[in-house]
């Protein structure tokens, strides 16, 4: 029997090295076969923002690997819609994350959900695990 | 659930993030310097109060103490407990998150 | 019931240790049962066994080991943040081309696979941190 996982992140990446071993964390999971989902929320959000360019600061940029998710079949990728829009955020501004969709004849899709505060907490309080970084 | 916050709402979002996602029922324990979302008279003390109504908090009194917060300036209502009453919500509550 | 640990905070710093510590020896006298205590980022840093406090003060790094060793307790350092941090013990220190190893008794490095499995295998998983 599986169970369900929830990867909350609501770190900023770079300030912190939280962002990246979480998703170590996710990636290792992965082999697991449980229901994993991942939730953004609050400075969160700003992990997924797409044009992250490290080669000045001299570290490694990691965030072309949330893009891999997807063929770990980690599909579920919750963003909160309150906290991107406090930060003056889209979902344009993000790395598009698709994944093929085994039941749909691999059909292309996408794995960021837009959900508001009150849906998070459902989706939260439907885990059976809850970590977070 | 059992929600944990560590941080200082002065300070931090934690709690408020935390309060906005925690749904009736569930429970708020702070902890470490989260205790200082347990005292009255503060900015942030009516969002606590607020929330009242729907959640049931907790507060770890060696944290309150180490930190010369008196218990009568805990707003009323926050359950003042020791760590094995923390292990007791911890088992109560099926799961539990920290709002780090 | 079958309690899990994460630290993820190291020890002095933050209080994440501490907490855990006394959230980990509270289940113990309440009958319950400790599965794993996995450190993680610079919780791995509980486990070094050079830590020197200055006397008046309680040595983390000596309760676990103290504890574990009571209750036959399995603490796990992450290996992928041990290496980063510098925490080896002897296979990982000769493995990669280290001098000494520094971790304390009581632990032991493994993989993040034990942390999901202690999700998985536990009734509890609770998290301490920054």
């Amino acid at each position: 029997m599986s169970k369900r996982f929830l990867y909350v992140n609501r770190k900023a990446p770079y300030g912190t090295i939280y962002a990246l071993e979480s998703l170590e964390v996710v990636l290792i999971g992965a082999a697991f076969e449980q229901d994993v989902s991942l939730a953004f929320l609050d400075d969160g959000v700003f992990q997924l923002v797409k044009g992250q360019q490290t080669d000045e600061l001299g570290v490694k940029n990691f965030s072309p690997t949330y893009k891999a998710l997807g063929d770990y079949d980690v599909n579920k990728i919750y963003v909160e819609k309150e906290s991107l829009e406090a930060r003056g955020l889209s979902l344009d501004d993000l790395l598009p994350l698709t994944y093929e969709d085994e039941d749909d004849d691999w059909a292309e899709k996408d794995s960021i959900k837009l959900v508001s505060a009150a849906e998070l907490a459902e989706i939260m309080e439907a885990q059976d695990v809850v970590l977070s970084f | 659930m059992l929600h944990t916050v560590n941080k200082s709402p002065l300070e931090r979002n934690a709690l408020e993030s935390c309060l906005k996602h925690a749904v009736k029922g569930s429970a708020v324990l702070l902890i470490e310097d989260g205790v200082y979302g347990a005292m009255k008279g503060t900015v942030k003390s009516s969002m606590v109060e607020d929330a009242m109504k729907d959640i049931s908090f907790y507060v770890i009194r060696p944290d309150l103490k180490a930190r010369g917060i008196d218990e009568s300036r805990v707003i009323d209502g926050i359950e003042i407990i020791d760590y094995h009453g923390f292990v007791d919500l911890a088992a109560k509550y099926d799961k539990t998150q920290s709002w780090l | 019931m079958k309690f899990s640990i994460l630290v993820s905070e190291g020890p002095y710093t933050h209080e994440a240790a501490d907490t855990a510590y006394n959230f980990t020896k509270a289940a113990l006298e309440k009958g319950h049962e400790i599965y794993r205590i996995f450190f993680y980022h610079d919780g791995v840093n509980n486990g070094t066994r050079l830590t020197t406090p200055p006397q008046d003060d309680r040595n983390i790094v000596n309760r676990w080991s103290e504890l574990a060793q009571a209750h036959e307790l399995d603490l796990v350092l992450c290996v992928a943040a041990a290496q980063r941090r510098g925490i080896a013990d002897a296979d990982e220190a000769k493995r990669n081309g280290k001098d000494a190893d520094n971790i304390a008794p009581g632990f032991r490095i493994s993989g993040l696979g034990q942390l999901i499995e202690a999700g998985i295998e536990s009734d509890r998983l609770i998290t301490f941190g920054d």
